[in-house]
């Protein structure tokens, strides 16, 4: 047995390197081999620390395996295997490299075993997936990763000072169960909770993801959120407060997906409506629960990446992405149409495929905990996610009106890297078994009862037909070119206008009062130009006022020193 | 040869000086000189080891014993910072003979190096002696060699700025002289160690209340603290790069350095935090510099003046610390003393680099540059992460000793400030980036290429040193413990 300290983020951050320095094949090679060679060893790891070491004056832990660590890197491994063979056939450096160091900074993440590596992880993962976006080159993609940094960096920000505070607290940064008893748990927690998607705090996800390059989406989609369900799961399991957010999360986006036009937003606000199952998952805390979150994870990052790989596809091929411009490529394009309706029966959680194994645990868990008003909210989300995601996106992108685009399946890669997601979607559906094996806890779980595998057809078929009924009466929402708002609203436009108007009444009051002028107007709007390069604040200044300086410093001295 | 090595220390560059004049030829000038700075360095990590097994040395100077004759002394506080001091010099020397080529005529290259090694020598000096009226000589030393230095820049506004860090410089000085004659008077004696002894005799009289306030005060003007900066940034934005990379990443931490010994050492915790409202004035200076210069930095165009102003910030920092009057708060200063030694001197070294190429650093001419000079805009982009405070990287062990220390007294507002700060901090290196990186190259340059070895070399070691010294923090954190435990082991 070779190396087996060898953490597994390390033959990624390696391939990045190699990557950079390579082409053509050779590259493809690397970057292909990556995730399978580290697959299988970590196949072959068996719980444990295996690297511990010192820094300032803790001890790090920036190696650390145990069951729940194992299984998010399981699927980080197949996510990134099929997001290199998807993304094979592009020429460009910068999402090569940044890929790797993406999959490899996720992989670090659910490895570490404290805090301070977990951010160090958490810092890495949000810059290298900044630059996923920035790869699509445009300037919308340009402002939106920057806005996308800006969340990521608060994150990483909020987890620092929470990191600091609970070090101060409690004299250790091992990352375990942290709650939400402290200061420093509740920063952690806000932190998480803006990679997480959190209601509020998701805008960053369906503002940037849908503008990230067709191959960039897949890699984002399944690392970013996962890690942080995952840093939940370790941190926060039982959080009741998680319950709420997590079935908050579930419902929202239902509403916004149903109304949006470009479909890769769609399957952006369905995926927060899929992390919500999971939050809620960890948030009711029982092992059947966490099982629950994770395997659902564990899928999604499967069936979502699926579906992102299928709306990569339409708009690699065709290059628009809006429902409206789309329709009837399925003459064409007959292979991605069975992919992504394998992906949308997956996500709407069909008997047999891996959604129905996963989403059902979560259900079962909230209404054995006598979280009745949760279950029929997961419910109602439920339904809403076959509407928009199951529905939706295979309509209007492949069926609807035909719109004569006549595009042929994309490259080979695309097509064998759809469909090794598909294999696993209908796989993990029809052998449940494969994949509770992995879970961390033993429940004992069937998903294939009467009751659930009846229920959920029921709603199923019922949601199914409020589609076809809507459609028919022509009161389906129509896919339109419109902006929706979202609450970035409240960042972008709000905000910046509330902040301009406090400063304009400040200048204001400045103008009518001459004497308190100069202060004011110091204030208002002219701030910038105070400390800008010609500012007051930033001039150079003629000699005497550095004197003025030291006299009025020494006379504060001694004054102070004499009263 | 061993029991002489404290005064090796300042005598090697002292006697090298005025050696250099005599060589005449430039080459053999740098060659001189560079071999020079690398012996004292060598001194300098020996005297650094001695201390570290066998505790502080004390030399007596000719042979005159302590509170009559001069004396040096070694610790733990000063050892590590001899080794920056002379580190950096010898780093930044060997990258000096290709940077100065374009900035300093010729002609005056031999008495650039001059100046070089006497401004090193006096820095070297204040920091080793344990006499305070030495601190002043060797004060005026380095600062005349200094203002000879910023004045060899070929930019006209050089002459200016050395003119404004002359008045500016002699009003500290001056003060700084007024404080040790004070403290003179009230005791009659001038070692360092002496006068800690005698001070809290006579400690409550106003002589002595103004005698430190003027000390302060003066050590204030020459560390650049708010609002006492603005000699600074003409200084380091006119001075030839080079020149600013020596200074920005040693001159105000020997500043500093002063600061901490006579608050500490020579008036006493006792004296300087309790009696006199040192805490206030210092907290209250530090906040306000972090945020104000890191806000001037972030509209800057020149980026030398940008760093400048990132530096003051920084000095808010290392303030901040020793307002914390605690032992982690001065440990925190330490080690953000030698950090920003290092993360300044990658940074400035970047920037040298730029305008060797393109004569100028001025952001608004750098589009797409970092496809031109990858390798040197690679470095900045490590050093702005560094000064940001990213972890692997010294910026980080040293931001986290401060919040530590701020939390540890229960100053959350501070804590927040700090990282409000580098937030800041991200603000002004990603304007650097986003111009060098994600903008596309403007027609109208000239052909810029990759900077040469010769400062490439020294660039990428102080950039590698920013990040061993960020994963490895046993030495660095080691250290400034101790010397931070010796500082508060005298009140316990």
């Amino acid at each position: 047995m070779w190396a087996i300290e060898l953490p597994p983020f390390v033959p990624f951050y390696i391939a990045a390197v190699l990557a950079y320095f390579t082409h053509g094949k050779l590259r493809s090679a690397i970057l292909l081999a990556t995730p399978i060679l580290g697959g299988l060893h970590l196949l072959m790891v068996p719980e444990g620390i295996y690297w511990q070491t010192e820094f300032m004056d803790y001890n790090l832990t920036p190696y650390k395996v145990d069951s729940l660590s194992l299984i998010f890197g399981y699927a980080f491994h197949i996510a990134a295997f099929i997001a290199v063979l998807y993304a094979l056939h592009v020429k460009d450096t910068v999402q090569q490299v940044a890929g790797m160091i993406y999959a490899g900074s996720a992989l670090g993440a659910v490895f570490a075993g404290d805090l301070i590596t977990l951010f160090v992880f958490w810092e890495f993962l949000a810059l290298s997936s900044a630059f996923l976006i920035f790869a699509r080159r445009t300037t919308r993609a340009y402002f939106a990763g920057i806005r996308y940094l800006i969340f990521q960096v608060t994150s990483g920000v909020l987890l620092m000072i929470g990191l600091l505070f609970h070090a101060a607290e409690t004299g250790s940064i091992e990352f375990s169960q942290i709650g939400t008893g402290s200061i420093g748990g509740w920063l952690i927690f806000i932190a998480f909770g803006i990679k997480c998607a959190f209601p509020f705090l998701h805008t960053w996800l369906t503002d940037a993801y849908p503008e990230s390059t067709p191959t960039g989406t897949v890699f984002l989609s399944a690392f970013t959120t996962k890690v942080a369900v995952y840093a939940l799961a370790r941190g926060y399991p039982g959080t009741e407060l998680l319950v709420y957010i997590g079935a908050a999360m579930a419902c929202f986006p239902i509403f916004f997906a149903v109304i949006e036009n470009d479909l890769r937003r769609v399957l952006a606000y369905s995926l927060i409506n899929q992390v919500g199952f999971m939050v809620v998952g960890v948030g009711i805390g029982t092992a059947l629960s966490i099982n629950g979150a994770v395997s659902h994870a564990f899928n999604d990052i499967i069936f979502k990446g699926l579906l992102f790989m299928t709306m990569g596809a339409v708009l690699q091929m065709t290059g628009r992405i809006n429902g409206s411009d789309l329709g009837g490529l399925y003459k064409t394009m007959p292979r991605t149409t069975l992919f992504c309706i394998v992906g949308a029966a997956s996500i709407s959680a069909f008997p047999l495929f891996s959604g129905f194994v996963s989403k059902s645990m979560v259900m079962s868990a909230a209404i054995e905990q006598g979280y009745d008003w949760v279950w029929l909210m997961l419910l109602f989300s439920a339904a809403g996610v076959f509407h928009h995601a199951g529905i939706k996106i295979p309509y209007f992108a492949f069926f609807a009106h035909d719109s004569g685009i006549r595009v042929s399946d994309p490259p080979i890669n695309m097509q064998l890297a759809m469909f090794v997601a598909a294999v696993l979607c209908v796989t993990i559906g029809v052998f449940p078994s494969l994949l509770y094996s992995l879970l961390p806890y033993d429940t004992g779980y069937n998903p294939y009862d009467a009751t659930h595998v009846l229920a959920q057809t029921q709603l199923l078929f019922f949601s199914a037909l409020a589609f076809v009924w809507l459609n028919l009466r022509k009161m389906y929402p129509p896919e339109l070119r419109s902006t929706n708002l979202d609450f970035d609203w409240v960042y972008r436009r709000l905000f910046p206008s509330f902040v301009k108007g406090v400063f304009d009444r400040i200048a204001a009051i400045g103008r009518l009062n001459s004497a308190l002028a100069d202060r004011l107007v110091a204030l208002s709007p002219t701030l910038a130009k105070q400390f800008g390069p010609d500012g007051a604040l930033s001039s150079t200044h003629p000699v005497g006022s550095m004197v003025k300086w030291v006299i009025v410093l020494l006379a504060a001295y001694l004054i102070l020193s004499f009263i | 040869m061993i029991v002489h090595l404290s005064v090796l220390q300042v005598i090697i560059p002292l006697m090298a000086a005025p050696a250099c004049l005599l060589l005449r030829k430039r080459e053999l000038v740098w060659a001189f000189a560079t071999l020079a700075t690398f012996v004292t360095f060598a001194v300098s990590v020996l005297l650094l080891s001695q201390v570290m097994q066998s505790g502080a040395i004390s030399y007596d100077m000719g042979g005159w014993e302590a509170p009559w004759g001069i004396e040096y002394r070694i610790d733990m506080l000063n050892a590590p910072l001899l080794v920056l001091i002379s580190g950096i010099s010898a780093i930044a020397l060997l990258a000096a003979r290709t940077s100065i080529e374009n900035e300093i005529p010729e002609n005056r290259h031999s008495f650039f190096y001059i100046a070089w090694l006497l401004c090193m020598a006096g820095l070297l000096g204040i920091t080793a002696t344990g006499d305070a009226f030495n601190v002043f000589v060797f004060l005026e030393i380095s600062s005349l060699a200094t203002y000879t230095l910023i004045a060899l820049g070929k930019d006209r506004r050089a002459l200016w700025a050395s003119f404004q860090y002359l008045v500016a410089g002699t009003i500290g000085a001056t003060f700084i002289l007024i404080g040790i004659g004070l403290m003179y008077v009230m005791t009659g004696t001038l070692n360092m160690a002496d006068l800690a002894q005698r001070l809290p005799e006579v400690e409550n009289t106003k002589t002595v209340f103004t005698a430190f306030a003027f000390f302060i005060v003066g050590v204030c003007m020459k560390l650049a603290l708010f609002p006492l900066h603005l000699w600074l940034p003409n200084a380091y934005a006119f001075a030839p790069s080079i020149v600013t990379t020596f200074l920005a990443a040693t001159a105000t931490k020997v500043a500093v350095y002063v600061m901490i010994r006579f608050i500490f050492d020579v008036f006493g915790f006792e004296f300087s935090f309790t009696h006199f409202p040192l805490q206030e004035i210092l907290m209250t200076l530090g906040i306000a510099g972090i945020f104000v210069a890191s806000i001037v930095a972030i509209n800057q165009d020149n980026l030398k003046r940008m760093l400048a102003y990132s530096s003051v910030a920084q000095i808010g920092y290392l303030i901040l610390g020793i307002s914390f009057a605690s032992q982690t708060g001065i440990m925190a200063t330490l080690l953000h003393m030698l950090n920003h030694g290092l993360m300044k001197g990658a940074l400035f070294l970047a920037m040298a680099a730029v305008v060797y190429r393109m004569g100028v650093a001025n952001l608004s001419q750098m589009h797409g540059i970092a496809s031109r000079m990858p390798l040197t805009m690679a470095a900045f982009l490590i050093g702005g992460l560094s000064l940001i405070g990213v972890p692997l990287t010294v910026g980080f062990v040293s931001k986290w000793y401060l919040v530590s220390a701020a939390l540890e007294n229960g100053w959350w507002p501070v804590a927040a400030a700090i990282l409000l700060g580098s937030l800041l901090s991200v603000i002004y290196i990603w304007r650097v980036i986003e111009v060098a990186y994600f903008k596309s190259v403007s027609n109208n340059t000239p052909d810029v290429k990759e900077a040469p070895a010769s400062i490439l070399i020294p660039m990428w070691i102080l950039v590698l040193a920013n990040l061993y010294f960020g994963m490895d923090t046993s030495l660095t954190v080691s250290v400034t413990q101790m010397a931070a435990a010796d500082l508060f082991g005298g009140l316990l």
